[in-house]
């Protein structure tokens, strides 16, 4: 196979213009990250400032960043923070998203791909324009609807279902509906893409050989889809995690995220160096189920050669 | 009912989850003509809400901002994204290829909190530096186009990805030069992605809040800002107003957009149709 012979000048060009933007807004950035994350705050507001002992020439790196988000300010009782509540809460809540958008997200994803061609394309479409008008707006509307005053109520006291309003918005449940309600495409479009690839044969051939259609799904469409649940999954697992907008608008003061935390640490406290090694353990938290994820893809890649 | 609802599951299934997804975008559209307050109250049909809209400078000074920072974080996007599709799609081997494809990836998974942040810390560093650049549009463009650049690298690369390289390399024989083969050959292939491309960046950037809650400085406020100052204090019809008025706009260009492509697509393949009954035509002939 040919490529476009470009001059060295030419091609050293197409790949520096890119290159050369990502070091400067992506990694430099990162890399000043992790060097706030190390700086002593002392009683200064500058964060700004060299790590090293100038008289030494050694490195002193200040650990106390990290590990306050571990131990509480008595110095005892590890892994009690309120840093570490907000991490564990996050991860909760970006699990539970997860599977309800699955739960949602599947069976609707497979009827798309089960209905006729020709539908398809406007199913999609409509699965896509929510999508495409504002995130911040689709949240703030559930506010209107989820309020003690708001639709929901209403229709329930109407109908006398219950006397007095109940208390949905600020809890666990206005959350979760707001973030399944948001991460849902994220769902439905891989599980999608994988299940409008699969040979319905092997289903009915399933069927042949006296499976029951519960047996059937379970046994065939389930493993074959496997690639999509897991892309799914950790397309709306991973951005959950890190959630600011959401938790602001509809959740309680319980409901503090890890986001919402970085925030404050940074605009309230003015603690820059904390804000950063919180970052920079949030990095972490999501690396983990990344690599879990690509190394999943790549067994995935491997059994299908 | 029993034997209904087991025909029709997947059309009862298909329709709640429709219904769950329009929700909020038609309680916005009603309840933006509302004539009072009341959430749940529809008391009247009345049009004051958007003339509220329209006399609040924080919301017409934020939309005209937020215009200019998507239209140009949006072009700085699909031109870095298309290089860097370019670059990874066509240069199999180049000094630091893991680095890059994972640099370019990164942003998609990484929490925009954390986008934000470091590109704060970059943006206060380099005032401290070199005393530029202001925090305010310019670097709400950079951290926009960050994130958009790599949104904008998928959709391309998926089309360069299937583009038919053997156009490229017919003309390669017919003597063009490099520069010649991409401004003819190439980019008229990929230039509906790189529209698309656009298009997704574009509206990425004109509803992002939390890159531009870092980056933005004193008085410099885009809409998604503004709106989210409003929302985190309760309830305000002016805002279902400009959803409304959102809601119809992208509606359009979404729904008109894909209408072009599949004519596109359809002319395409009369076009191609009409050229083999051409050729077989020929052959009979012959």
């Amino acid at each position: 196979m040919s490529t476009i012979n470009l001059s060295i000048p030419g091609k050293r060009f197409v790949i520096g213009v890119p290159y050369t933007w990502l070091i400067v807004f992506f990694f430099l950035p990162f890399l000043i990250l992790l060097y706030i994350s190390f700086v002593d705050m002392g009683n200064d507001i500058n964060p700004f400032k060299p790590i090293w002992d100038s008289e030494t020439g050694l490195l002193s790196l200040k650990y106390e960043n990290y590990w306050s988000i571990f131990r509480t300010a008595e110095g005892g009782a590890l892994f009690k923070t309120l840093y570490i509540e907000a991490y564990v809460r996050s991860i909760w809540y970006a699990l539970c998203t997860a599977i309800l958008c699955l739960a949602i997200g599947y069976p609707f994803a497979y009827f798309i791909a089960r209905s006729k061609p020709t539908v398809r394309p406007a199913l999609l479409m409509m699965v896509m324009l929510p999508f495409w008008t504002s995130f911040l707006l689709r949240v703030y509307a559930w506010k209107g609807i989820l309020a003690d005053q708001g639709v929901i109520n209403k229709l329930l006291l109407a109908l006398h279902v219950i006397e007095e309003p109940i208390q949905m918005l600020y809890t666990d449940v206005s959350m979760l509906v707001g973030m399944t309600y948001v991460y849902l495409p994220f769902m439905v479009l891989p599980l999608y893409a994988n299940l409008v690839k699969m040979d319905f044969r092997l289903l009915e051939a399933a069927y042949d050989l006296g499976a029951s259609p519960f047996k059937a799904f379970w046994l065939v469409t389930v493993p074959l889809s496997k690639a999509g649940i897991v892309a799914g999954f950790m397309l709306v697992f991973i951005p959950s995690v890190g959630e600011f907008v959401i938790p602001s608008l509809l959740g309680g003061p319980e409901n503090v995220m890890i986001g919402r935390v970085v925030w404050d640490e940074m605009f309230t406290s003015n603690n820059w160096p904390r804000a950063s090694a919180l970052a920079v353990v949030m990095i972490a938290l999501i690396v983990v189920p990344l690599a879990i994820y690509y190394n999943s893809a790549g067994n995935a890649a491997e059994r299908q050669n | 009912m029993k034997r209904f609802l087991e025909k029709h599951f997947s059309t009862l299934w298909m329709a709640a989850v429709f219904v769950f997804l329009y929700v909020p975008l038609a309680f916005m559209i009603v309840f933006s003509f509302n004539s009072t307050r009341q959430d749940a109250n529809f008391t009247g049909f009345s049009l004051r809400w958007y003339e509220a809209l329209m006399n609040d400078t924080k919301i017409v000074e934020g939309f005209w901002l937020s215009l200019k920072v998507a239209a140009t974080a949006g072009l700085f996007s699909a031109v870095l994204g298309t290089f860097a599709a370019f670059v990874l799609v066509r240069y199999r081997r180049f000094f630091g290829r893991t680095v890059f494809s994972g640099m370019v990836n990164a942003p998609l998974v990484m929490p925009e909190v954390v986008i934000g942040l470091s590109l704060l810390l970059l943006m206060v560093g380099a005032q401290n530096v070199f005393g530029w650049p202001q925090r305010g549009m310019l670097t709400i463009i950079f951290g926009h186009s960050l994130l958009g650049m790599a949104y904008a690298m998928v959709v391309v690369q998926s089309r360069l990805m299937e583009m038919d390289r053997s156009i490229e390399e017919a003309a390669m024989d017919l003597g063009a030069r490099p520069h010649q083969v991409f401004f003819l050959i190439t980019l008229p292939c990929i230039a509906p992605s790189i529209l698309a491309a656009y298009l997704l960046t574009f509206t990425l950037s004109f509803d992002d809040v939390v890159i531009s809650e870092f980056l933005s400085g004193p008085g410099v406020n885009t809409l998604p800002q503004v709106i989210f100052g409003y929302a985190r204090r309760g309830i305000n019809p002016t805002i279902y107003a400009a959803a409304t008025l959102l809601i119809v706009t992208v509606t359009v260009v979404i729904v008109s957009y894909s209408l072009w492509i599949a004519r596109q697509t359809r002319r395409r393949e009369r076009e191609i149709a009409a050229a083999m009954r051409a050729e077989t035509a020929a052959l009979v002939q012959t």
